[in-house]
């Protein structure tokens, strides 16, 4: 994640400096209104504290252990724009000091993680813990998530950075002057590490650490959750039977009319396989809706590939032991939602399990 | 805790490095920190493999003469960046289309010359970042940073900044330490992942609080937001020579980066 010298060219380097330095502006600007003579303590411990997690090693999958970032942390105790100056400066030591990311890409560094990562991150921690109160779980998957998703973001953005330079940077013999890989490579190699390796400790470290927070310190939650609901003890019939059912009984009746789909005829837009572009009635009706451009004569062989690599269970919603189309769609729907409801239902327990074990002891 | 451990011995062995007597220690820090940067400038602009192989160079001689052994930098600097760089420039050499090194090779002249490039590349700006702080004491690498134009606010943040890690690194380091010696097993990965949570929170109250305590007794010493920094830097006639070698080195490194 950490860009060294060498593998942008010195223009691209340019640019993420142009496009980084109008944040570090504002957020300056913001963070002198909001602490005035405390900026300068505060925001240096916050870098302090923001490289001390960055050489936390977390155990992940496997044998294999990775470090978070902390752009999710930061801006959930922060606040985005704080969090992008102390993220900048303790990648500026981590630079200088510890040869860890380059001098020329320090730019792009912060563009990839302080600025993208913390916003995202930030945005996404608001997005799911809404009004939740200080002390509720909804948090600590918003910040997991948000670091989770911020991550990758960042990651996603470094992989474009060196995914272009191939394109626009070559010797007269074809050979890149920089990162050597186009954004098809770049993209899938970084974005696996980072959502199987890094995301999820930067995941990890975020739920954890507001877990911790709600039980030994919830004041410092309260900066970037205005509009949380008070903490009172929530009746255990709260979400009982009694407030669900409305929604229960809409999710049923939704399933019960997924076959409604049965009426469209053709594919839809964008979803086609390589059978139906091989038939010559759908290549017909891909044209129509294509604002009559036809499609390839022949299957490209990318997506040929590409698409025997996973075949689905339930392919087009139609289990093979079903006979009836309208009765596989409904199958369909509850197997959907059994899953979607089975996954929420590790994640509570996940959840569940973190707010016991980080308990602070007495 | 290693990792912890590792950084506190690699802080201890640059200001010891700073130190010591050499040529780039001699020199004013505001020289050195615009001189190496532009060497590092060049070194990652030029297209041609000899020129950056030849600032790579310029920089070992540098580091000989300011008493930094190729052992010192062989193993604090380029076998972190070969490791790294290493891995990501092998699989170019098979998938850079181009024409083969051997017949029946899958390996190409062009992915070969671009793995070198990036490696050579990295290698050197990292030998050059390497030297500043190896030569460099960082207080005054911050001092430099004002010749830049870097805003006082923000320099006195990094200063305060690197002076804190060391505390926190310190603080998590015994934090660890102290479990570690209170336990007779090992602890299952989760609970690993559990006690690296609740390290960082306890971390994270005693940042704010420091903060607070930090901010108190800077008011208590008369601080009203304004931050200034000493500038007792002076360019004497060996600076504005090294200055000018610096400037005639990264000019020929330019012009023959780009031929």
């Amino acid at each position: 994640m950490h860009i060294p010298d060498g593998y942008l060219s010195p223009s691209t380097c340019a640019v993420m400096y142009a496009g980084a330095a109008p944040f570090w502006a504002v957020a300056l600007k913001r963070m002198k209104n909001v602490f005035q003579a405390r900026l300068i303590p505060l925001l240096s411990l916050m870098s302090a504290f923001c490289f001390v997690i960055m050489m936390f090693n977390l155990p992940v999958w496997g044998g294999t252990t990775a470090h978070a970032v902390g752009m999710g942390i930061a801006s959930v105790i922060l606040g985005p724009w704080a969090s992008i100056i102390a993220i900048s400066i303790a990648l500026l030591i981590q630079a200088v000091f510890f040869g860890d990311g380059g001098i020329t890409c320090y730019g792009a560094n912060c563009f990839n993680m302080a600025i993208v990562g913390s916003l995202s991150a930030y945005a996404v921690y608001r997005a799911i813990s809404g009004r939740s109160a200080i002390t509720s779980p909804r948090r600590i998957a918003a910040c997991a998530l948000g670091g989770y998703i911020g991550i990758n973001l960042s990651a996603l953005c470094g992989a474009i950075e060196f995914g272009i330079q191939p394109a626009l940077f070559h010797d007269a013999s074809g050979a890149p002057l920089y990162a050597p890989y186009p954004l098809s490579v770049s993209i899938p190699a970084m974005l696996a590490a980072h959502l199987s390796l890094a995301g999820v400790a930067e995941l990890v470290i975020g739920g954890a650490l507001v877990a911790y927070l709600q039980r030994a310190d919830p004041a410092l939650l309260k900066r970037t959750a205005p509009g949380a609901a008070a903490d009172e003890a929530i009746p255990a019939d709260a979400v009982g039977w009694d407030k669900l059912r409305p929604l229960w009984i809409g999710l049923a009746a939704l399933m019960l009319i997924t076959p409604l789909g049965l009426l469209a005829t053709a594919s839809a837009w964008g979803e086609w396989g390589p059978e139906d572009l091989r038939n010559p009635d759908t290549r017909q009706q891909i044209a129509a809706s294509s604002s009559n451009v036809a499609p390839p004569p022949v299957v490209p062989s990318g997506l040929e590939k590409l698409s025997t690599v996973w075949t689905a269970p339930m392919p087009d919603y139609a289990p093979k032991f079903l006979k009836s189309e309208k009765l596989g769609y409904i199958c369909s729907a509850m197997f959907g939602t059994g899953l979607i409801l089975a996954a929420w239902l590790i994640l509570g327990s996940i959840i569940r399990l973190f707010t016991r074990r980080l308990q602070p002891t007495p | 805790m290693d990792s912890l451990a590792r950084t506190l011995e690699h802080a201890r062995f640059c200001e010891d490095a700073a130190l010591t007597q050499g040529i780039l220690q001699r020199l004013d820090p505001r020289v050195k920190l615009c001189g190496l940067l532009a060497l590092i400038l060049v070194a990652v602009s030029a297209r041609r493999l000899e020129v950056t192989l030849a600032v790579w160079m310029l920089g070992v001689a540098l580091a000989s003469y300011s008493c930094i052994s190729i052992k010192v930098l062989a193993t604090r600097t380029w076998a972190g960046v070969l490791a790294f760089t290493g891995l990501i420039a092998l699989p170019a050499l098979f998938i850079t289309p181009g024409d083969a090194v051997l017949p029946h090779w899958p390996i190409t002249w062009q992915g070969l010359i671009t793995a070198l490039r990036l490696i050579v590349r990295a290698e050197t700006a990292a030998t050059l970042a390497g030297l500043l702080v190896l030569t460099t004491p960082w207080t005054h690498v911050l001092k430099a940073l004002r010749t830049l134009r870097v805003p006082t606010v923000l320099v006195v943040i990094l200063g305060m900044t690197y002076r804190y890690i060391f505390l926190l690194v310190r603080l998590a380091e015994e934090f660890f330490e102290a479990r570690r010696s209170r336990m007779i097993w090992t602890l299952s990965r989760p609970e690993q992942r559990h006690m690296a949570g609740a390290a960082a929170g306890v971390l994270l109250n005693k940042s704010l609080q420091l903060s607070e305590d930090v901010y108190l007794a800077m008011q208590s010493r008369g601080f009203r937001g304004e931050a200034y920094t000493l500038h007792d830097f002076h360019m004497e006639r060996r600076d504005w020579m090294a200055a000018a070698g610096f400037a005639v080195a990264a000019a020929l490194a330019f012009w023959g980066g780009f031929l």
